[in-house]
């Protein structure tokens, strides 16, 4: 400690912001041109999925509108028949509605469904500019198909799919 | 009266006001680019090419913006009391030399609105009507932390309104004048801020206090008084008081360029290049502006690095500090220039002569300046959690 501690400290300081003026690159990020990718367990909006064949994932079963603690889901199921088939086994989600302005993102409805048809994706980008559009419905939250004739409903052969929950291996972690 | 120099005067402090208008627009972005620099950051530069345009959203937000006048405030005085703080903030320049004189139409055209022979008693006088409009505002406003923001100014503006004044007085001594142009042309050799460096670095201290910008933002602290004396404002007069203080900020900065910088000279050392301002007149408000941009970035470097000092310190480092200090260099200075009169003693190194009187005036004042911050360390290490 000396003397001309005062000044040798505050141009310190004054040496530490310069350096920092001419430091790249900046931590900012442009954010519509450029985006961070998000992490991998992300909780983003949700996707309804399909199987590879094109059949819808959910039975209607209504367990992620039990498990919401928001009350964000509805879910009204209607009957399959093999003439017009959306998903495999008995019933399938005739309405599936998801209220995004009271949904929490806390992915428990992901937990608690059984084929594993809604999962929160990686989309985080949501706006609304009135109540109406913040509620999202089947369409909005199906996955897409990659061809015309695996969109639900079709005709499938009778006796295929009678099973609603597929066989899986219990998860890992 | 030729009806001429009326025009040419209107002309002239209209076009003052607009520069110092635009020069208040850009001084926000260039103020706020250069502090997110400095944060590694990039800053506005959305509204237009590199946010060129950003002053101008700005201003229209702020234009569109709903006004409330609280209740209780004293109307007349709250709505005075900004344009008594803008007025003297464009006013102020009015006796600055912006460069030298061209010919126009057969016309001389001097570059400054006013030739007043007492200049810096002008800008004293105008510098301190300014404290009126911000105790006003703060006092109008019926409410307790804009009193105390404008009462926090008022105390702070005239405190360092005194070494302020000695500051000046270390320049009118130097440039053997009052008359700002006058004390322009005695840097022509050489800059005040060469002679005395430490009345140098005093002046752009006590003018931070002057602007109330870092590290003197007390007016104005956020975590204290969320906003001092502009807290009840909004809307545009809410901007009229911004636009005060970044044009005060352009002023103070002109001022300490005229009178050590000097003003819209090219540096002694080009004064018989092309460089020269005496070659080419438009050079001089082109040196003025580089050394106003200099200064400027000089206070937002400031206001970026250092933290808001406390406010017993602010006073005690006012009067306690640079008071007495200004009033040494004055002396200091003002005993030199009389020892050269006096006893006129030349030396002569390599081709220049050197008078020897004056030339103790930057050692003799570095000194002292040192003398000062060993004297605040003493105190600060003698107390260390106490007052300095």
């Amino acid at each position: 400690m000396g003397v001309f501690d005062p000044i040798i400290e505050l141009s310190r300081g004054l040496g530490e912001t310069l350096r920092s003026f001419w430091r790249e690159p900046t931590v900012t990020v442009q954010y519509p041109e450029e985006k961070r990718t998000v992490r991998p367990r992300f909780r983003g909006r949700h996707v309804l999925k399909r199987y590879e064949n094109g059949l819808e994932k959910c039975i209607g079963c209504s367990l992620c509108a039990a498990a919401c603690p928001a009350d964000a889901i509805f879910v009204e199921a209607s009957e399959n028949t093999d003439e017009a088939r959306f998903s495999p086994g008995e019933r399938y989600a005739s309405t599936y509605e998801i209220n995004m302005l009271r949904c929490i993102y806390c992915g428990f409805c992901e937990d608690a469904c059984p084929t594993e048809a809604i999962v929160l994706g990686d989309n985080y980008e949501l706006s609304f500019t009135d109540r109406r559009q913040a509620i999202y419905d089947k369409d909005m939250l199906l996955e897409p198909v990659p061809m015309a004739e695996m969109l639900t409903p079709r005709k499938v052969e009778p006796g295929l799919f009678t099973r609603s929950v597929p066989q899986m291996k219990d998860p890992r972690d | 009266m030729d009806w001429i120099l009326w025009i040419e005067w209107i002309v002239k402090g209209f076009v003052l006001c607009m520069l110092l208008l635009a020069g208040f627009a850009y001084l926000t972005l260039y103020e706020r680019r250069a502090l997110a620099r400095i944060q590694v950051r990039v800053g506005p530069n959305r509204a237009g090419p590199q946010g060129v345009l950003q002053p101008i959203a700005d201003a229209v937000k702020l234009i569109f913006k709903e006004e409330l006048t609280p209740a209780k405030a004293y109307k007349a005085i709250f709505l005075m009391a900004p344009i008594l703080t803008v007025v003297p903030s464009l006013i102020i320049a009015a006796v600055i030399p912006l460069g030298s004189s061209f010919t126009l139409f057969g016309r001389v055209i001097h570059l400054y609105v006013a030739d007043i022979n007492v200049g810096v008693l002008y800008l004293t006088s105008i510098a301190s009507i300014a404290v009126y409009g911000i105790v006003l505002a703060g006092w109008s406003s019926n409410n307790k932390y804009a009193m105390l923001g404008g009462l926090r100014s008022s105390a702070q503006m005239i405190s360092y309104e005194l070494s302020l004044g000695l500051c000046f007085v270390i320049a009118i001594l130097l440039g053997d004048s009052m008359n700002l142009n006058e004390i322009v042309a005695a840097q022509k050799d050489m800059w005040f801020a060469v002679v005395q460096p430490a009345g140098a670095l005093a002046f752009l201290i006590v003018t931070l206090a002057e602007v109330n910008r870092a590290p003197f933002d007390m007016p104005e602290a956020e975590q204290e008084l969320t906003a001092g004396y502009h807290a009840e404002y909004s809307g545009m007069k809410f901007a009229l008081f911004f636009m005060a203080e970044y044009q005060k900020m352009i002023v103070i900065s002109m001022i300490a360029a005229t009178l050590f910088f000097g003003g819209y000279r090219e540096f002694w050392f080009l004064q018989d290049t092309i460089f020269s301002v005496d070659r080419y007149w438009f050079l001089g408000p082109i040196y003025l502006f580089l050394k106003v941009v200099v200064l400027l970035f000089f206070m937002i470097w400031v206001r970026a690095t250092w933290p808001r000092i406390r406010y017993d310190r602010l006073m005690a480092f006012g009067w306690k500090v640079l008071l007495p200090l200004t009033l040494f260099l004055a002396f200091i200075t003002a005993v030199g220039i009389l020892l050269q009169q006096q006893y006129p003693l030349m030396v002569s190194l390599w081709i220049f002569n050197i008078p020897v009187y004056i030339a103790i005036i930057p050692f003799l004042s570095a000194a002292i300046a040192l003398v000062a911050v060993a004297l605040i360390y003493r105190e600060l290490r003698r107390k260390s959690h106490g007052r300095i």
